[in-house]
Parts: C-alpha cells; structure tokens; sequence
C-alpha cells in the first residue's frame, strides 16, 4: 500500500510536468488548430539558457525568471516572424515548419552546449520538513510551483481584459476583429504564453531527466497524450489528463510493464483515446457545418 | 460535353482519364507528352547503366538511393496525394527490414523471397493503424504516427521480444555472392533493387491516374465534397496508408538485405524526419521527386557534413550545424518553393513551354 501510495505521488509530481506541457499544447492548439511538435524543445532550449544564467553566476531564482522572460519574448518573436507569414498555409506548410523547428531547436542546442548529459540544479533544499517516505523535497516543490503556475494562468484568463481578449481571438477571430481585437497579435501572445509555460515544465522536470538536446521527447509525447486524453478543446481537461498520465505511467511501470515501455505506453493511450473517445475527457465534440 | 451533342457537333477528342492540359502544349518545338517520354527514357537508360560506368562504393550508394527514395515515394502517396500526415513511417521501415531479417536469419528463408511478405506485413500494420486514426481530421494522424516513432525503437529493444529482434546488438545478416558472373555483388544488389524500384514507380504511376488517384486526390482537396460524391474516404484513407507502409516495407527490407545489419538505432525519429524533409524538398504529389528526396538523404548530409568540416574544423559538435541548415531549409522551402524541387522544375518548363 504505501509502494502504491508513493508511486502515485511521484506519478502527480511528474504529472504536474505533463499537465503544464499539454497546456502550452492546448493552448497553441486553440489558437492555430495545430499541434506545436515543437513545444517540448522550445522547453529544453529555454532550460540550458536558464542552465547558462546558473553557470554565468546568477542565483537560480534570478536565472529562472529571466529565463521566463526570455522564452516568452522568443515564442512572441517565433510566432511574428516564422507563422505570421504563413498564417493561412495549408496544415502541411505548418508541420513541416514545426518539425523544422524542432529539428532547430534539437541541433542548436547540441551545436552550442553539445550532446553530453549534464546536471540541472534543483531549487528546492534536500530534506523534507516533514518526516516522510513517500515524498521527495524535488516532488513537493515542482507541484507546488506548477500548480501556483496553473492557477495564475487561469485567473489571467478569467479577470484580466487581455486573457479576455486571447480566449476571443481563439475562440472566433472574425467576431473578434470586429470589435476591435488585434488578433494577429493575441496569438503571438499565446505562442509567448505557452513557451513560458514550457520553460517552467522544463526547468522543473531537467533535475529529473537531466539535461541534454534530447531530454524532452518523451516528456513532450506524454504532456500530447495528456492533452488528447483531456481533450483538445479544454485546457482544464489537459491539465487533468497531464495529471492523470503521470499517474497511469507511474502505476503501469510499477505493476505491468517495467519501465523500459513507457513510450510505447503512452502511444497505447493516444490510439485507445482516438478510437473510443475522440473528444477526450472534457472536450466538446467537434460538429462540422457543410 | 452535352452541349456539344446537343448542338450536332461530334466531340473532337474522347476525354479519358490521361487528358493532362500540359499535353497540348510544346517545349522547344516538341510536344509535352513526346518530352515525357523522352526524359523517361533518359532516365532508365542512365539508372541501367549507371553502374556499369561506376566505383563499387558509389553503386552501393546508389541502391541506398534507391530504396530510400521508394520510401519517399510511399511517404508522398499518402501526403501529397491524400493530404495526410505520417511522423512515423520510421516505423514501417523498420517492421519491413525486421520482418525480412527474421524470415533470413531465424527462418532461413533466401533474401529475395523475403521483400514481398515485409510489404504485405507492412501493408496489413499500415491499414490497422490507420483506420482508428484516420476517422479524425490529419493532424491527429500526425500525432498517433509521432507516437509510433519514437516508441518503434524501444519496442524494438524490448528484451521479451530479443529472440526475434536482437534486441540493442539487431541482427547482422550475411547476403550471397552475385549468381551473375559478370556482375560485382554491388551491381547485382543494385538491379535486384532496381527491379522493385521500376515495379513500385509503375505502380504509383497507375495508382494515381486511375479511378483510385482520382478519389485520393478528391479526399485531398476537399474531404467532405469527396464523401458526397461517394468516396468512402475512411477506407481509402486506410488503404492509402497501408499502400504507403507497404511502399516503406519494401524499402526497409531492401534495405536489411542490402547493408545486412539492422538496429534499432537505424529508425528512429530523426529517420523519420529525414524522410519528411526528402519528401518535401523533393516535392509533393510528384513521383519523380522520390528519387530527389532518395538522393537529398544520402547525398547532402554528406556533402553538408564536408562543408561545415572545412568551415568549422573537425569539432563533433559542428555536426550539429548540418542539422541547423536543414531546418532553415525547410522553412524556406516552405516559403519560396512549396512545391519543391519538382515543383521548380515544372515551374521552369511550364516557362519555357509554349501553348500551340
């Protein structure tokens, strides 16, 4: 019982990880209809800037901030200069433009710091306060930054006029403009928005994984199983299903499979997801007029 | 067509099928469809007799052109004819070189006999795959195919299956001496590729000029109208998927037999991404572009590799940039020539081309 009891809280603390990527999914998705297969290395690129603050000298708090700032400002500037030219391509121009940058991404990062493993540092003191087994420090501290994380994001978009203004520009662009919203610009915000919300998932998750150019692929293919089993069209049911996946792949690697098919695992779920339950958990179901 | 009956004229010209708006057209004096005929007449006397003119290394090469392209080629099938996405056609490489492996190496069984099961084995994954996924819209094929990728390689590592798979080591194979006498074992393998080259070109010929390239171009272009028509779009879709897996079974068997050793390592994702790359550098909905896109694989990280070696010195990590420029390739193919290399190329002589 208490194995059980500690693999799903280590399944959340991770699972807090997969809910913030399947958010920046979600939310990338409701603004252009398209999966960012980018996204998980957009993450790992804004981790070894945050990594080279560290090693400049900056205290880690410094260097994580900064490098929020610095990832927010680079998914504005990916957003203006790589999709605004091609906004109304066929989905096809817009994959290969994702995978270009992936691939980018991928081979920068290996360019500039190399392919070699490296130690991300942890903020988070070693020791509990408390006396517990089923915990560790690292555990605590990543579900407590991304919850605080999720709940400022929710209540930007519910009380602030420009989270107000983002969900319109997603939700109806042509209704939007009319009243006077730039939404070109509304989604530049969002590409923004979500590479800092993968900057925290990332800088969260490398103490973890450890950091190298291809420490996010499979964290990425779980937060997009997360965001399939939630739903595409529901950021609540993403954040959800990012939790539930790191529940399910803790448990799955305890009991049934071991832990050298998890990827396989999650490509089990994302097919089982698309035959029974297209919409997800909390989607709507998607009706097209003719 | 009914007015002109109606009106007592008999129509001038029977419309087929093959009535291409290019045909009326001429280039330098010569009719389009005699241009046609020539450049592929070129074309097979230069890939028949190329190797005899060539090293042994670089016809070995050229059968790693070969088959890679026919992947390219099932690829643009399923892309640039029915606008759907594959991120993971690594994977049906991979089930055709494991599954013509097994059948030498565990079965015993001889090579050639061994590249027809791997496409239909590959024909039947492609078709399972794809039916689940392909009743949603693409992209959700794009991630269901993303999945497969990178899970391929561990299940190909999975140490329950290692009697079959070899686990990490794979399997080294050992292919027979050429039967032809006058032929080095390179150009043996490489007409033997050959062979299923021309079959498999000839049949993605046919394939999508005919009342089925029809209803896959039809689903490409507009989905609903095409289901209107009568097009069961969920099953061709299906079988598109499963023609293209067959197209990357062949090609992965032919591989297994060519470089006889295959691994887990040979397919994984960026193999994946490297045949997306080919396939739209090449161009889509193009059959010749396969071989551009075959070439484009072998031949540029190479050449790219040798370039950045002169420029940055033999540092490892310089490597990397090859892959940098790809990416800004592709984004720039995107841009200016979202048609491609085949793209271009018709561009060029639809330049020169004058209408009669």
């Amino acid at each position: 019982m208490e194995y059980f009891l500690q693999q799903t809280l280590s399944g959340l603390a991770t699972g807090a990880i997969y809910a913030s990527l399947a958010l920046a999914v979600v939310m990338i998705y409701q603004a252009i209809d398209h999966f960012n297969f980018a996204q998980g290395e957009m993450a790992m690129f804004s981790c070894f800037i945050a990594w080279q603050l560290i090693h400049w000298g900056f205290p880690y708090w410094i260097a994580f901030f900064f490098c929020i700032a610095i990832s927010f400002a680079g998914g504005v500037a990916i957003e203006r200069i790589v999709f605004a030219p091609i906004r109304n391509a066929p989905i096809l121009s817009h994959i290969v433009v994702f995978i270009a940058l992936f691939q980018i991404f991928n081979a920068t990062a290996g360019y500039l710091w190399e392919f070699t493993i490296r130690v991300f540092p942890s903020p988070f003191p070693e020791t509990l306060p408390f006396e517990s087994k089923l915990i560790g420090m690292h555990e605590v501290g990543v579900f407590g930054i991304t919850l605080a994380m999720l709940l400022l994001i929710y209540l930007f978009f519910k009380y602030t006029n420009v989270g107000l203004a983002m969900r319109a520009a997603a939700a109806s662009p042509d209704s939007a403009r009319l009243v006077g919203i730039n939404v070109g610009w509304m989604l530049s915000l969002g590409w923004g928005l979500a590479a800092a919300i993968g900057a925290v998932a990332g800088m969260m998750i490398a103490p973890i994984v450890y950091l190298e150019p291809n420490m996010m692929l499979f964290i990425l293919l779980y937060g997009f199983a997360g965001a399939v089993v939630g739903g595409l069209t529901s950021p609540l049911g993403a954040v959800l299903g990012g939790f539930l996946m790191g529940v399910l792949e803790n448990l799955a690697g305890a009991y049934i499979i071991g832990s050298e098919l998890k990827l396989t695992f999650a490509l089990v779920v994302i097919v089982l997801i698309l035959i029974f339950k297209p919409a997800g958990l909390l989607g709507r179901v998607v009706v097209q007029r003719v | 067509m009914t007015a002109e009956t109606a009106s007592g004229v008999a129509p001038t010209r029977t419309p087929s099928n093959r009535a291409n708006p290019a045909d009326s057209l001429t280039i330098f004096g010569v009719r389009m469809p005699v241009v046609r005929q020539i450049s592929i007449g070129i074309g097979i006397v230069v890939a028949l007799g190329l190797p005899a003119v060539s090293e042994d290394f670089a016809v070995f090469q050229m059968t790693q052109v070969l088959y890679l392209a026919m992947a390219v080629l099932g690829l643009n099938l399923l892309t640039g004819f029915t606008g759907q996405f594959s991120l993971g056609h690594s994977a049906f490489m991979a089930i055709g070189a494991y599954t013509a492996a097994i059948m030498m190496d565990r079965m015993e069984i001889a090579y050639f006999w061994t590249i027809i099961p791997a496409g239909i084995v590959c024909f039947v994954a492609g078709f399972l795959f794809g039916l689940p996924a392909l009743r949603l819209e693409g992209l959700y094929l794009a991630l269901a195919t993303f999945a497969l990728a990178l899970a391929t390689p561990q299940l190909l590592r999975y140490e329950h299956f290692e009697q079959f798979t070899g686990g990490v080591q794979g399997i080294d194979l050992l292919k027979p001496d050429s039967p032809v006498s006058f032929l080095t074992n390179d150009q043996w393998y490489y007409y033997f590729s050959l062979l299923f080259g021309f079959i498999l070109i000839w049949c993605a010929w046919n394939l999508v000029r005919g009342r089925t390239g029809r209803a896959m171009i039809a689903i490409r272009d507009n989905p609903i109208a095409a289901s209107t028509m009568g097009v069961n779009t969920s099953m061709y879709k299906a079988t598109t998927f499963g023609v293209s897996g067959l197209y990357c079974g062949i090609a992965g068997a032919l591989s297994a037999v060519v470089v006889e050793f295959i691994a887990p390592e040979s397919f994984t994702f960026a193999h994946a991404i490297l045949l997306l790359i080919a396939m739209v550098i090449g161009g889509l909905a193009s059959i010749p572009a396969a071989i551009i896109g075959g070439m484009f694989i072998l031949y540029v990280p190479n050449i790219s590799e040798s370039v950045v070696d002169t420029f940055f010195g033999g540092d490892p990590s310089s490597k990397a940039l090859v892959w940098v420029s790809f990416g800004v390739f592709m984004i720039l193919t995107v841009y200016v020539m979202p048609s491609g290399v085949a793209g271009f190329v018709r561009q060029i002589i639809g330049k020169l081309a004058r209408g009669r």
